[in-house]
């Protein structure tokens, strides 16, 4: 893979909510840099704070601490007028494709809404641009007129995608863009956002929890446990070598498609279930159901560090 | 029947055809009249609401009696073709002043609900979009204003300022608006955490784009339904104000104290009482069925 520059640097991202007395730490002090070009996948449990982190790098969120640079610029420092033209660069794809399109609009007052806000067309152009939208991602321009719910899920999502392009951002993230559609449709949508992507040069981050269908399409990828990234490596290096017992768990997981090796192969069987996020286990999150937990575990949380060239990982086998 | 391969024949396989739509496209609004001309009921409510108001604000134009002129010599007369509905004990004709009765009661119940609706959905509105602590603190006013007993502060009103239609609206209103405010607080605090919502604000959405674009224009049909129920409510609240003598007050004719006044003569003259406490009975009626018709319409999912 040739050398690219980066695109999104996180660095320190916090964001805790506050439940009554209690703090949930959602996200939890993440850093990480995105290519420019390149799709990074986030897998992880549901509740592991990979969606707020996503929400929460497009500012959808105010972070509790830390920053994200976009080309070198400071996304959270940003005032309201700056932000306003910074979202240009950065959309987001929704996970429910029912709930993401306003139901009282029409599919063109929808992808147009973006071309209203930042006043990128108006009049016939504006109808020209939606239809070319509409287009690219495999829609009939003709039904810029109609209403949301009368189409498919697979059709709405491809709504949602035009809708954040119609902004032409260079970077987006993908909050599980296809858990909520059937698999003969979820092909379409991820082939889609190849094309796209290939097409347009853009930049993904693309959170799923289907770990066959972030490795086709990741790059890199990076797992998450608890609000923290645990591993974070090339995607072939992931799958094939991974370092973090959590990750190794959730690889062992994956069925493989020829029984005779189904049946023989060992799985890693978690042991409990996730703690909760208001009240995580000291040192390391992921002791109370790690196989390889060893006494400095409970104490020291672990440090995330570079173990192999471009592969990261947060555990204390490495130290 | 037995099926040979004759019955069989292959269709063409095309993709554009599979995304084709056939259903007509409908905005939501068109479909909510489409489920709700479906229903009789509702729709013969309309039509006598409708009709209601027409005669109510026609027949006392054109009709030849008025609603003040006494006639003692023809008092407590019986329906005829000269008096529809009878006189009353003053000679008054009954059939035009139940008319007169009928304006006041809809200018209170529509006063009453446009008001409602007006303060109702920006306290609301404020309280959901905002939500946290100026929430918590606008629907606690809310609740203190709600626990107050409705017909002390009636009472205290009349006494205070004087009797009329401007009055009863007042106090209609001085603690109706609470249970707008709170639908409409349910739906923005409901709407706004959807994720069309938080779509608009990441391309870029202000405050007002997404008060007036996205979160009102779904709130609406909750609304419209509360709505149309507030009105027979108020238009009830108002007869039976004036029907406990805390209303409008004579010679101004009104279903409530022209009910009072029947009911003292009601073994002798029953038409004194019959025809206003009928317009009552029926106005109420046709207001809540066509307000359950809207409800279904709205939201076909609550019918069972």
């Amino acid at each position: 893979m040739e050398k690219r520059d980066t695109l999104i640097e996180v660095r320190n991202l916090k964001k805790f909510f506050k439940i009554g007395d209690n703090t949930l730490k959602a996200v939890n002090d993440l850093s990480f840099e995105i290519k420019r070009g390149e799709t990074l996948g986030v897998v992880g449990e549901s509740g592991c704070g990979k969606s707020t982190a996503g929400r929460t790098i497009l500012r959808l969120y105010e972070p509790t601490a830390g920053d994200v640079l976009f080309e070198g610029q400071s996304v959270m420092k940003l005032n309201h007028q700056e932000m306003k033209a910074m979202r240009r660069n950065m959309q987001m794809i929704f996970q429910d494709p029912y709930a993401s399109l306003n139901p009282r609009m029409t599919v063109g007052d929808i992808i147009g809404e973006a071309l209203d806000i930042h006043g990128l067309a108006s009049g016939q152009k504006r109808k020209e641009r939606i239809q070319e939208l509409l287009s690219l991602v495999s829609l009939n321009p003709e039904h810029m007129n109609r209403f949301p719910h009368e189409f498919s899920g697979g059709q709405r999502q491809r709504i949602g995608i035009a809708r954040a392009l119609a902004v032409e951002p260079k970077f987006i993230v993908c909050d599980e863009p296809i858990s909520a559609l059937d698999v003969s449709v979820q092909a379409q949508v991820v082939n889609l956002l190849q094309q796209l992507q290939e097409k347009m040069g853009l930049t993904y981050m693309f959170i799923a929890h289907d770990l066959s269908m972030v490795k086709y399409i990741s790059d890199r990828v990076a797992v998450m446990y608890l609000g923290k990234m645990v591993e974070l490596a090339d995607s072939e290096k992931l799958y094939e070598k991974p370092l973090h017992p959590y990750t190794q768990a959730l690889l062992s997981a994956i069925p493989i498609p020829d029984p005779e090796v189904e049946r023989k192969r060992e799985r890693i069987v978690l042991q409990g279930d996730v703690p909760s996020p208001m009240n995580p286990p000291s040192g390391c999150h992921f002791r109370t159901r790690c196989p390889k937990a060893m006494p400095e575990c409970s104490a020291v949380e672990p440090v995330w560090k570079e173990v192999e060239p471009g592969h990261f990982a947060a555990c204390h086998l490495y130290n | 029947m037995q099926l040979t391969k004759e019955h069989f024949e292959p269709i063409s396989v095309d993709l554009r055809q599979a995304e084709e739509i056939k259903r007509p496209s409908l905005s939501f609004w068109a479909d909510v009249w489409r489920r709700l001309k479906m229903n009789k009921v509702a729709m013969a409510s309309l039509i006598f609401i409708l009709l209601l108001v027409a005669c109510a604000i026609f027949i006392p134009i054109f009709s030849s009696h008025d609603y003040y002129t006494t006639n003692l010599a023809g008092k407590n007369k019986p329906p005829s073709a000269e008096h529809w509905f009878g006189t009353d004990d003053l000679g008054r004709d009954v059939f035009v002043r139940v008319w007169y009765g009928a304006r006041i009661s809809l200018e209170v119940g529509f006063a009453a609900a446009l008001i409602d609706l007006i303060i109702g959905m920006i306290w609301g509105g404020i309280a959901g979009f905002y939500g946290g602590k100026v929430d918590e603190i606008m629907m606690r006013i809310a609740d203190i204003l709600y626990a107050i007993p409705y017909l002390l502060v009636v009472i205290l009103l009349m006494v205070v300022m004087e009797q009329g239609v401007v009055t009863i609206i007042i106090a209609l209103t001085i603690t109706g608006w609470i249970g707008m405010a709170r639908i409409v607080r349910g739906q923005i605090l409901q709407l706004k955490a959807q994720e069309f919502v938080l779509a608009a604000r990441s391309l870029g959405a202000d405050n007002n784009r997404l008060i007036f674009k996205h979160l009102i224009p779904n709130a609406l049909g909750p609304i419209i339904v509360t709505l149309s129920l507030t009105v027979p409510t108020a238009i009830f609240t108002e007869s039976f104000l004036s029907f406990i003598g805390l209303g409008v007050s004579a010679p101004v004719a009104s279903w409530g104290t022209m009910s009072a006044e029947g009911l003292a003569a009601m073994k002798y003259y029953p038409w004194r009482l019959m025809f206003p406490a009928l317009f009552i009975s029926v106005t109420m009626l046709a207001f809540n069925l066509f307000g359950d018709g809207l409800r279904d319409a709205v939201d076909p999912r609550l019918r069972k």
